[in-house]
C-alpha cells in the first residue's frame, strides 16, 4: 500500500508544479481590496468636484454637470485625467506591495514567468481601453467614459485570469456586466464605476484572501 | 496488478523527471532557470534528468542569445507528451485497482 501512496504523492506533486509553472497564483486577495479603497476614494473626489451626491435626484445628470464644472483651476477634462491616473497609480502601487508579500511568504518571486504572462494578458485589453477612453473625452463624449473603463477592465481580467488565480474570471465578468448596463443607463455611470471598481474590488478581494491567505 | 506495473514507463522513473514533464506539457518554452526554481534541483541533478528525457526523445533543447547571455529553453516534444499522458493514465488504473482491492 506504501506503493500506492508514493504514487498519490507524486501525483499530488505533479499537479502542483503544472499550477505554479502557468499561472501566477502569488497574486493577493489584498491588492484587490486596496484597489477598491483607492477607487471609492477617487469616486468620491469626483463628487467633490462636481459638486455632486450619489444617487441624487439632481436635474442633471453628472456628465452634463461635469461640462460646466470648473473647480480647483481645472477643466473637467483634466480634472477627469488627473485623478484617473492618480488613482492607478497609488491601486497599481498597493496591489504590487501585497503580492509581493505574499510571493514573498510563498517562497516565491512576484517577477518570473507566469506574473509575465499574466500582466502581458492584461495589457492588450488595458491600452486598448484607455485609448478608446481618451478618444471619447477628445470628441466631448464623457458620459461613455465610466462604462467604458469598466467594460475594458472586465476584458483584461477575463483574458489574465487564465494566467493566475482561476476567481480573477468572475470578477472581469462582473465588470463587464456592470459596464454594460452602464452604457443604457448613462446617469448612472459614476455609481456604477463606484461599484465595479470600489466595491466590487473589495468583495471579491476579501473573499480571495480569505480562501487562500488565511 | 504485476502486469500494469511493467507498464509505467521506464524514463520517467523518477520524481524529477515526472516534475519536469509536468512543467513542460502545460508551458510551451521553458528556460532553464525556471526549471531550477520550480524544482528547487541542483545543476548537475537537474542537467542528468533532463539529458536522460532529452536522449529518449521526449523534450526538445533550444539554445539562444539573448544580449550576451545564452539561454537554453526546453520544451516536451508530441512523443514525450503522449508518453507522459500513457505514463499518467497507467498511474491511474493501478491507483484505481489498488483502491478497488481496499474495497473488497
Amino acid at each position: 500500500m506504501s506503493e500506492t501512496k508514493q504514487q498519490l504523492a507524486a501525483l499530488t506533486e505533479m499537479r502542483a508544479l503544472m499550477e505554479r509553472s502557468s499561472r501566477f497564483l502569488s497574486l493577493s486577495g489584498l491588492s484587490g481590496v486596496w484597489a477598491g479603497l483607492c477607487a471609492l476614494t477617487g469616486a468620491a473626489v469626483v463628487y467633490l468636484y462636481l459638486g455632486m451626491r450619489p444617487l441624487s435626484s439632481a436635474p442633471i445628470s453628472y456628465y452634463e454637470q461635469a461640462v460646466r464644472t470648473l473647480r480647483w483651476g481645472m477643466s473637467y477634462k483634466t480634472f477627469f485625467l488627473v485623478t484617473a491616473l492618480a488613482v492607478l497609480v497609488l491601486a497599481l502601487a498597493g496591489g504590487l506591495f501585497f503580492t509581493n508579500r505574499k510571493a514573498r511568504r510563498q517562497g516565491h518571486k512576484t517577477w518570473d514567468a507566469s506574473s509575465r504572462r499574466m500582466l502581458i494578458a492584461m495589457a492588450v485589453p488595458l491600452f486598448t481601453g484607455g485609448i478608446f477612453s481618451l478618444a471619447l473625452l477628445h470628441w466631448d463624449l464623457p458620459a461613455l467614459v465610466a462604462p467604458a473603463t469598466l467594460v475594458f477592465y472586465g476584458l483584461a481580467l477575463v483574458n489574465a485570469s487564465k494566467f493566475t488565480l482561476h476567481d480573477v474570471e468572475y470578477l472581469g465578468l462582473s465588470e463587464i456586466a456592470l459596464g454594460l448596463a452602464g452604457m443604457f443607463f448613462l446617469g448612472f455611470g459614476l455609481e456604477l464605476w463606484a461599484a465595479g471598481f470600489g466595491i466590487l474590488h473589495i468583495a471579491y478581494g476579501s473573499w480571495m484572501y480569505m480562501k487562500y491567505e488565511r | 496488478m504485476k502486469n500494469i506495473i511493467t507498464q509505467l514507463n521506464p524514463a520517467f522513473d523518477h520524481r524529477n523527471r515526472l516534475g519536469i514533464m509536468s512543467i513542460l506539457v502545460v508551458n510551451d518554452w521553458v528556460e532553464y532557470n525556471t526549471l531550477k526554481e520550480l524544482l528547487n534541483l541542483t545543476d548537475g541533478n537537474l542537467a542528468s534528468h533532463l539529458k536522460a528525457l532529452e536522449s529518449a526523445a521526449y523534450i526538445t533543447i533550444q539554445k539562444r542569445f539573448v544580449g550576451r547571455k545564452p539561454q537554453t529553453s526546453y520544451a516536451a516534444t508530441d512523443a514525450g507528451k503522449a508518453a507522459f499522458k500513457t505514463h499518467l493514465d497507467t498511474l491511474e488504473a493501478i491507483l484505481r485497482m489498488a483502491r478497488e482491492g481496499e474495497d473488497d
